[in-house]
């Protein structure tokens, strides 16, 4: 049984979540291959080719493929999917806008973010909000998956030497043409990557006074995140938004400043390994999840926080 | 322009849901039912079009038993002219869905459908890709911003690290995104007025669809329980704690 992982990629670089579903394929088949499709991405071929346990890249390097726009991806990975059982890609929001498709094209369901594999037709995943866990099993014979990375321990970026193989089709529908992406340049990890995240909620009060997180994970090169409260308040860009309908981290360290800790929140985080909660209501639900909680007002905490690292 | 609505009959997003003590299910007795929160965010998009100008009218569709009705009347009070319900009281999955849209598109000449990116009961955010992709339109998913003129659609979408912005040729399939608009509250004479708006009722056989299940639940089960932890005196004893009990720092 052969599986296929797509890759995510910026053309020059290997997204780290690509290692992820590389881990979840490895448990559903015992051969992965790996497709990397965009223009100008040798590099990110090149990279996926040394990941331990895949034995074959294909590329298909084209400029149908530059901006993975969904109706020309879908194309392209409906028609080499043929050839697998099963198509995995982690579930980043490229992998959402063009993973359904894929199953729509095939005419199969796709299983959304698995955060477990039974076996290789039976998956677990959350719903409701991470409320509650399915197990559900697949009865159509190929399978369509989106795996959630914080499920998955992360393959070996190093170790492998697949075969490269370049793939020579080019679907092109023309529906649809990118005109811009205006994306946050910064100098810490992402977050979905990061080691430690550090996140504030309404109670920072306003946009200014996330520097004062800034420094606290610049003190431990750690990605900056937010609450869906703080993020409709416009303290901070929308891609800074932890929680069900934001980003899925599970960092080993997760500290949250001034976050009262809704339901949708500890969706996006309650799988971290170690959760600090600082608060200054006694009663706020993120203590019920949190390992270390600190009772305080964050404007005192946190800039001692920051001077104590 | 015709522009079509999706709106999905799901468990009200401030419920806490259970999964039933034998696994087979969540607990749906009692529970208050809403319209998908998502799902009103794409009425709300619609409807203004049509105040613009720019949509002609706007139909809603929800797919599901009798009751789905009741979230067709909330998007009719919101604003939609007509209403549609696909009834069926066969469980309905994201493929299902999108091939019974793809025949009511056709069968009404819609130009341009929105869907909530997901719905907040599977969580599968798939319909709106799996529509476009059977139905030939365009796509412009987790939109936080849409303008349509000369035929085309301009949307900001959400990605991973910020916006992306497209340009769609119509018809075209747009989801959307918390950030798209803020849902009006319907308003008591809208709600009376509804009322008597026309709601036609479709079956998959008459749509010639097969609705039948491809996934199979086979239990469901509470999430691993967290516990809470410790609560610390001061920063100083949370940084020894973090440092040489937890040994994350």
């Amino acid at each position: 049984m052969t599986t296929l992982v797509i890759a995510e990629h910026s053309n020059t670089e290997l997204k780290p979540a690509t290692l992820h579903a590389v881990t979840a394929a490895q448990q559903i088949g015992s051969e992965v291959h790996v497709l990397v499709a965009g223009a100008g991405c040798a590099e990110a071929a090149a990279a996926a080719s040394r990941i331990a346990g895949v034995s074959k890249v294909l590329v298909a390097d084209n400029a149908a493929y530059a901006t993975q726009l969904a109706e020309n991806m879908s194309a392209l990975i409906a028609e080499v999917a043929t050839a697998y059982d099963a198509v995995l890609a982690a579930a980043t929001a490229g992998a959402k806008n063009v993973m359904p498709r894929v199953a729509a094209l095939l005419d199969v369901a796709q299983i959304s973010e698995i955060t477990a594999v039974i076996s290789a037709d039976t998956f677990e995943r959350p719903i409701y909000a991470g409320n509650v866990i399915a197990t559900v099993q697949s009865t159509d014979a190929r399978k369509v998956i989106t795996v959630r990375a914080t499920g998955f321990d992360a393959a070996s970026a190093e170790g492998g030497s697949a075969t490269i193989e370049a793939l020579s089709s080019a679907h092109d529908a023309g529906l649809s043409r990118f005109i811009e992406e205006r994306v946050a340049k910064s100098d810490r990890p992402e977050l979905t990557a990061a080691r430690v995240v550090v996140s504030g909620g309404r109670g920072m009060q306003n946009g200014d006074n996330f520097k004062l997180l800034e420094a606290v994970a610049d003190k431990l090169n750690a990605a900056v995140g937010a609450s869906r409260a703080a993020v409709d308040a416009g303290f901070v860009p929308n891609d800074y938004q932890v929680g069900q309908t934001g980003k899925i981290v599970a960092p080993d360290l997760y500290i949250a400043v001034g976050i009262s800790g809704a339901i949708q929140h500890l969706a996006g985080m309650k799988d971290s390994k170690v959760i600090v909660a600082i608060n200054k209501d006694p009663d706020a639900p993120i203590f019920q999840v949190a390992d270390y909680g600190l009772v305080a007002d964050l404007f005192q905490a946190v800039p001692e926080l920051s001077s104590s690292l | 322009m015709k522009v079509l609505v999706a709106v999905k009959r799901v468990v009200d997003y401030n419920v806490k849901v259970r999964p039933k003590s034998d696994g087979s299910g969540v607990d749906l007795n009692n529970v208050k039912m809403s319209v998908n929160p998502f799902c009103e965010i794409a009425v709300e998009e619609a409807v203004r079009l049509r105040e613009k100008g720019v949509a002609t009218e706007v139909i809603a569709v929800s797919l599901g038993d009798k009751s789905c009705q009741e979230q067709i009347r909330t998007a009719l009070a919101l604003g939609a002219d007509r209403g549609i319900l696909v009834e069926t009281d066969a469980e309905l999955q994201p493929l299902a869905v999108a091939k019974l849209l793809k025949a009511v598109i056709e069968r009404e000449g819609v130009q341009l459908a929105i869907l909530g990116k997901q719905s907040i009961d599977g969580d599968n955010n798939q319909t709106g890709q799996m529509l476009s992709a059977l139905a030939g339109m365009s796509q412009g998913t987790f939109a936080s911003k849409l303008d349509i003129a000369d035929g085309k659609a301009t949307v900001t979408r959400e990605v991973d690290g910020g916006l992306q912005t497209l340009e769609l040729s119509l018809p075209a399939v747009i989801t959307s995104d918390l950030r798209l608009n803020e849902p009006r509250y319907a308003s008591l004479p809208n709600i009376m007025k509804a009322k008597k708006k026309p709601l036609d009722t479709l079956t998959p056989a008459e749509l010639g669809v097969d609705v039948t299940p491809r996934v199979k639940t086979l239990k469901v089960s509470p999430p691993p329980e967290r516990k809470a932890g410790i609560k610390v005196g001061s920063v100083e004893e949370l940084v020894d704690k973090l440092r040489n009990e937890a040994k994350v720092i």
